[in-house]
């Protein structure tokens, strides 16, 4: 069985890069029963597993080998599953469609000619192809997890802010990072985010709430629902075949017995600038630790502190890390941080109220997970900086306001798989599972 | 109070504006080496980026304070108590060549 899943695991690989690392055999675990008894889980390569290289996606910390477990990979193996390997994604998550990924850019299941999703890409290529017993553990900072699951057609779950120990995860930004799971079903993710999510004494982060078993909200049942549907969410750069699609979606759950309608998230069209240097300024800090000295990429030590420093910086990163250090360092200078992040924190918290508001009236909120369906490497290739950073319109808000949200298939487009939105206040993972499972049991 | 408001309206606008020599300190102080192309692309590029971020400028946010975190954090503690670890098997030098006995080895820092 454990032979058949690597050699399955390895076909992937070659053909739609989802792996940084495959284990070279799969570890029995802790024990063999257990919530995730026989079931094989993919880490982002962001997130530490013992032994196993662990590098974020970066050259930057090519070798690195962590001595420990995070946590949450701790939690999956004491729950009796393997750890099966570790997936592609943006270098340190910097990325919308996971083609700045050294370590190879993961195609889509649907068509390789298409993107994954970012930045957790390789997790959702697995779920989409694994023909064994598989859930992804993943990471959002801005999307990273509902974005792959739209675009390969898999469920991805993206919790409050602090309800996932981040010890063991290599930062991006730390008001934003938030450790989330990519699975087939609403029910796979709904039995990893019961698994992984919970206090640790490791992480000071993280909210001290009992663990919750999130399967018990595997209800079929959205009556009374109250769904709010953000009209900017449906605007300018959405595709309208998407929105279609989308919108059936929100007549189906109706027909089931919800309500919805329509709410404005007024401060929508600021949330893509006050994420951006938000998390390039968290991430401007995050990444100064790396140096080449410690652990990853090596040179010999040649120069002084600042030549060598510089030197294997520019090594080690693409250059999308390079433009998110400086604007991100620029950001927070002397003369620019009011205008720039604190301006951007102020915006924040008007994206949290406009939220607030809407979660007084409403229980969930629907939209299109991604604008578009997965664009094509050779029309990646033609975008400007910019351009990518507002592919990331819909999904930055909610977690910017650290809101729960399950991003779960709906329908297609040209044959390629459009994503469902739900939104839900903090704490109200129940509510946006339910709501899925039940649109997931009715579609 | 006007000519202060319109003094710091002009500044802020002033801020959105970069140019090379300015990418260049900045790249400097972060450790990023950039070459000429890169230095000229990244200029242009990121005027572009500033140049729609600006919007931010819109919104009114006096008297709103920042959201530093989405929700409040309050502080944690525990017990700071020594934990038990396998050195002979694990090491924290153990991911590096630059070492020296139990010491990190790094460049010259004078």
């Amino acid at each position: 069985m454990e032979d058949r899943i690597l050699k399955h695991a390895r076909e992937i690989n070659e053909k739609y890069s989802a792996f940084v690392t495959i284990a070279d055999k799969l570890e029995p675990p802790g024990k063999d029963h257990g919530r995730l008894a026989g079931i094989a889980v993919s880490v982002k390569d962001n997130i530490c597993v013992k032994g196993m290289q662990s590098a974020a996606g970066s050259k930057i910390l090519e070798g690195y080998i962590p001595p420990f477990d995070a946590t949450v990979v701790a939690k999956c193996r004491d729950e009796g599953a393997f750890i099966l390997g570790k997936t592609t994604q943006d270098e340190f998550g910097f990325g919308t469609f996971s083609v700045n990924s050294p370590y190879g850019v993961p195609k889509n299941p649907h068509d390789p000619e298409r993107s994954a999703g970012g930045s957790s890409g390789g997790a959702a290529v697995v779920t989409a192809l694994a023909d064994f017993p598989h859930i992804a553990i993943a990471e959002s900072t801005g999307g990273s997890i509902s974005c792959p699951a739209a675009f390969c057609g898999v469920v991805g779950i993206t919790p409050t802010y602090g309800r996932t120990s981040r010890w063991g995860l290599i930062d991006y930004a730390n008001s934003l990072d938030k450790i989330g799971c990519i699975g087939k079903t609403v029910g796979d993710t709904a039995l990893l985010l019961s698994v992984i999510s919970g206090p640790d004494k490791y992480d000071s982060t993280v909210l001290q709430l009992q663990e919750e078993d999130f399967t018990k909200y595997l209800k079929d049942s959205v009556k009374g629902f109250k769904i709010g549907v953000p009209k900017e969410y449906f605007g300018e750069g959405v595709d309208e075949k998407v929105a279609e699609v989308v919108w059936d979606a929100i007549k189906k759950l109706e027909s089931l017995g919800a309500t919805y309608e329509e709410v404005s998230l007024p401060h929508t069209k600021y949330c893509v600038s006050s994420y951006y240097i938000i998390a390039m300024a968290e991430a401007s800090t995050n990444l100064a630790k790396f140096c080449g000295l410690r652990y990853g990429l090596h040179m010999d030590i040649d120069g002084n502190y600042d030549q060598y420093f510089s030197e294997i910086r520019s090594k080690g990163f693409t250059e999308e890390a390079k433009r998110r250090i400086i604007l991100g360092t620029f950001a927070r200078m002397a003369g620019y941080r009011d205008a720039y992040y604190l301006k951007a924190l102020k915006v924040r918290t008007k994206i949290i109220q406009d939220f607030k508001i809407a979660f007084k009236k409403f229980d969930i909120l629907i939209a299109p997970t991604m604008p578009v369906i997965a664009p094509k490497f050779k029309d990646i290739a033609k975008l400007e900086p910019i351009q990518h950073y507002m592919m990331d319109i819909l999904t930055v808000a909610p977690n910017l306001a650290g809101v729960p949200m399950i991003s779960v298939p709906c329908g297609t487009v040209d044959k390629m798989p459009v994503g469902l939105h739900i939104m839900g206040n903090h704490l109200q993972e129940g509510k946006i599972i339910q709501a899925a499972y039940s649109f997931e049991r009715n579609i | 109070m006007n000519d202060e408001k319109s003094e710091n309206r002009k500044n802020l606008i002033d801020c959105w504006k970069v140019d090379k020599a300015l990418i260049e300190r900045v790249a400097k102080v972060s450790h990023i080496e950039l070459n000429d192309d890169e230095l000229e692309k990244f200029s242009k590029q990121m005027e572009s980026i500033l140049e729609a971020f600006r919007a931010l400028d819109e919104v009114d946010t006096e008297k709103v304070e920042p959201s530093f975190h989405p929700q409040e954090l309050k502080n944690m503690w525990r017990e700071d108590e020594v934990e038990e670890w396998d050195w002979r098997n694990s090491s924290p030098l153990d991911n590096t060549t630059h070492k020296e006995g139990r010491y990190f080895k790094g460049p010259k820092t004078v």
